[in-house]
């Protein structure tokens, strides 16, 4: 069932255009990834279906309702988003940030319930950050800090989470914890998880549906099997790579080059 | 016995706990800094004194001095230190600025230029000083963020507008300071703040911008938390960014306008005392507010107190003082903190 769609979204900064009458449909409970190379309009896409970014034409539908008319609560009930890099006050404790989560469950004048200290206590366990949960953040290493964020959003009880490049800055083994604990939500919450990817191979490993832009276009969009090619590879990033199959029949790509040499 | 190491650890052992105790004692320190302020000047008034002049005494020379002079001047200061110190901590919070303090919204400028205008060019009209001084913060605010919009709030954008209206706006200080040198100094006192002379119908003036501010500074302290999260994760939050931006400077215009067009230019407190508190109380709003408020009226009264005693009988600006003794310890603060 598709469950966020984008329709003809442009979006130009000054004269540059910058997402291209571009349309995308998201299914609901699937892990979808954005690949495209730097300046491509991939971020932008992931901020424009998070409202972040008021598209110049086109509209985005969440569950068949216009983005633009959500109030911004009841959005952050179901959707909740994670920029590139997020930047907390340095004294905020883990439990701090995650109660943030809470925000769009609360009204105005409300402290915080009994259900919101139980979907706080329920996103730090997941998260494996209940050890860690008078912390403060700041002196926690990349990949725990990441898990905050996570933490934070998932506290949110979101249908779909968005986020811009999870894993940048982390070693391999807290990028591939990342992937994992995005995995495992979308298995066993049945959370969808639309984010924008730097590695081809996590892409290729981790989502479900994949879809690759170009210079503000669709250049392609389906399973990593289909998309993920030497093709694709070529024209989209402009380098050389051999994909195989490793053994569950997922696309593995070994770069080999260049296309044009420098210069 | 009680260990008494245990105890203090486990009083302050939890943090939030901690923030309470700080703030308790920032309330100990403004109500000693008001009595203080009461007690102290060329008549010294015992503390009893001063309770019996204010419940029941309504005749002799300590009524006359604690009722009419000292009790409205010490409340005027308190309430100024109140204004000015919210006002700072909400826009260090909504501009996510270290910098940002009420003259970044050319609130000090606007007032600065009306009042001085006032005070050298009508010299005879001197009440009108406050009404004009604060119509002269609001527009310079309101004139900053009409020039900053731009399909949105961005705070660089506010900063940097109300770094070039000020500079506009001081330079016609300055101007008018020259072409009418010989009335300059009851304008230079006026720039750099003081408390002489100032009594109830001040205080009627400020009072309602300090309960109103107050209010809605505590009602908006979560909205300044997420803020302070960043715009992108603020708006997948649910919060309405550019609407919370806007009215968190309005309530910090409105709380500095009536502080600066009753006192005057008074600069430090919206700077360096929410900075101080912050050290202390960390940067939750919820906690904030609440410590930057008391520590205020502490700073206020106390420099208040030895501008007067200091060099007894002449007094010098409450400004000055400030100046000289907070922004030494501030820099103590920050080293410690480093």
């Amino acid at each position: 069932m598709t469950f966020v769609k984008g329709e003809g979204l442009s979006v130009s900064f000054g004269d540059e255009m910058v997402l291209k009458n571009l349309s995308v449909e998201i299914e609901e409970g699937k892990i979808i990834a954005i690949l495209g190379p730097n300046g491509s309009g991939k971020s932008t896409l992931l901020k424009v279906l998070s409202r972040n970014i008021k598209p110049n034409k086109g509209s985005v539908y969440l569950d068949d309702k216009n983005l633009v008319q959500f109030s911004g609560k009841t959005l952050a009930q179901k959707m909740a988003v994670l920029p590139q890099s997020p930047q907390a006050p340095s004294d905020l404790t883990v439990r701090d940030l995650v109660e943030f989560g809470r925000f769009p469950h609360q009204s105005w004048w409300q402290g915080k319930s009994k259900q919101d200290d139980d979907c706080v206590g329920w996103a730090l366990r997941q998260t494996g950050l209940i050890q860690m949960a008078d912390r403060v953040v700041s002196t926690l290493s990349g990949g725990e800090r990441q898990r905050v964020w996570i933490a934070m959003a998932l506290a949110q009880k979101p249908e779909i989470l968005l986020l811009d490049e999870p894993t940048t800055y982390l070693d391999i083994c807290h990028q591939l914890e990342i992937m994992e604990l995005l995995a495992n939500f979308n298995n066993e919450q049945h959370l969808t998880v639309v984010m924008v990817l730097h590695d081809i191979n996590h892409a290729a490993r981790y989502s479900d549906y994949v879809v690759v832009v170009q210079e503000g276009q669709v250049f392609a969009a389906g399973s990593p099997r289909e998309v993920i090619t030497e093709h694709t590879l070529r024209e989209v990033f402009g380098v050389e790579s051999e994909v195989i199959l490793d053994k569950t029949g997922k696309p593995v790509v070994i770069i080999q080059g260049l296309t044009c040499k420098i210069g | 016995m009680l260990n008494r190491k245990n105890l203090f650890n486990t009083m302050l052992g939890d943090r939030s706990q901690w923030r309470v105790f700080i703030i308790l004692i920032f309330a100990v320190c403004a109500l000693g800094g008001i009595l203080l302020s009461l007690r102290v000047g060329s008549l010294s008034i015992s503390v009893n004194d001063i309770v019996s002049a204010i419940l029941t005494d309504n005749s002799g020379a300590n009524r006359q001095v604690i009722w009419n002079i000292r009790l409205p001047r010490t409340l005027v200061g308190a309430l100024v230190g109140v204004n000015l110190s919210l006002a700072g901590a909400i826009l260090q919070g909504v501009m996510k600025n270290p910098l940002a303090d009420p003259h970044i919204i050319g609130v000090s400028s606007g007032a600065g230029l009306a009042g001085v205008s006032i005070m050298v060019l009508f010299p005879h009209k001197e009440y009108l000083v406050t009404p004009v001084a604060f119509m002269g913060a609001m527009v310079a605010a309101v004139f900053i963020y009409i020039l900053a919009w731009k399909g949105g709030i961005r705070p660089v954008r506010i900063i940097l507008a109300g770094v070039a209206v000020s500079a506009f706006l001081n330079s016609a200080i300055s101007a008018l300071l020259v072409f009418y040198s010989d009335r300059v100094h009851g304008a230079l006192m006026w720039m750099v703040g003081g408390l002489s002379a100032r009594s109830w119908p001040h205080l009627d003036i400020i009072l309602p911008y300090t309960i109103l501010g107050g209010i809605f500074a505590i009602l908006g302290a979560r909205r300044l938390n997420i803020l302070n999260l960043g715009d992108e994760i603020a708006r997948g939050l649910g919060l309405n960014v550019e609407v919370s931006r806007i009215a968190m400077t309005a309530v910090a215009a409105l709380l500095a306008a009536s502080a600066v067009s009753v006192v005057g230019l008074l600069g430090f407190v919206g700077l360096i005392v929410p900075h101080a508190a912050r050290l202390l109380v960390g940067s939750d709003y919820r906690y904030l507010l609440p410590a930057s408020a008391l520590l205020g009226v502490a700073v206020v009264t106390l420099s208040d107190t030895l501008a007067r005693a200091l060099f007894s009988p002449i007094e010098i600006p409450v400004g000055i003082i400030m100046a000289f003794i907070g922004a030494p310890f501030f820099l103590y603060l920050l080293r410690r903190d480093a």
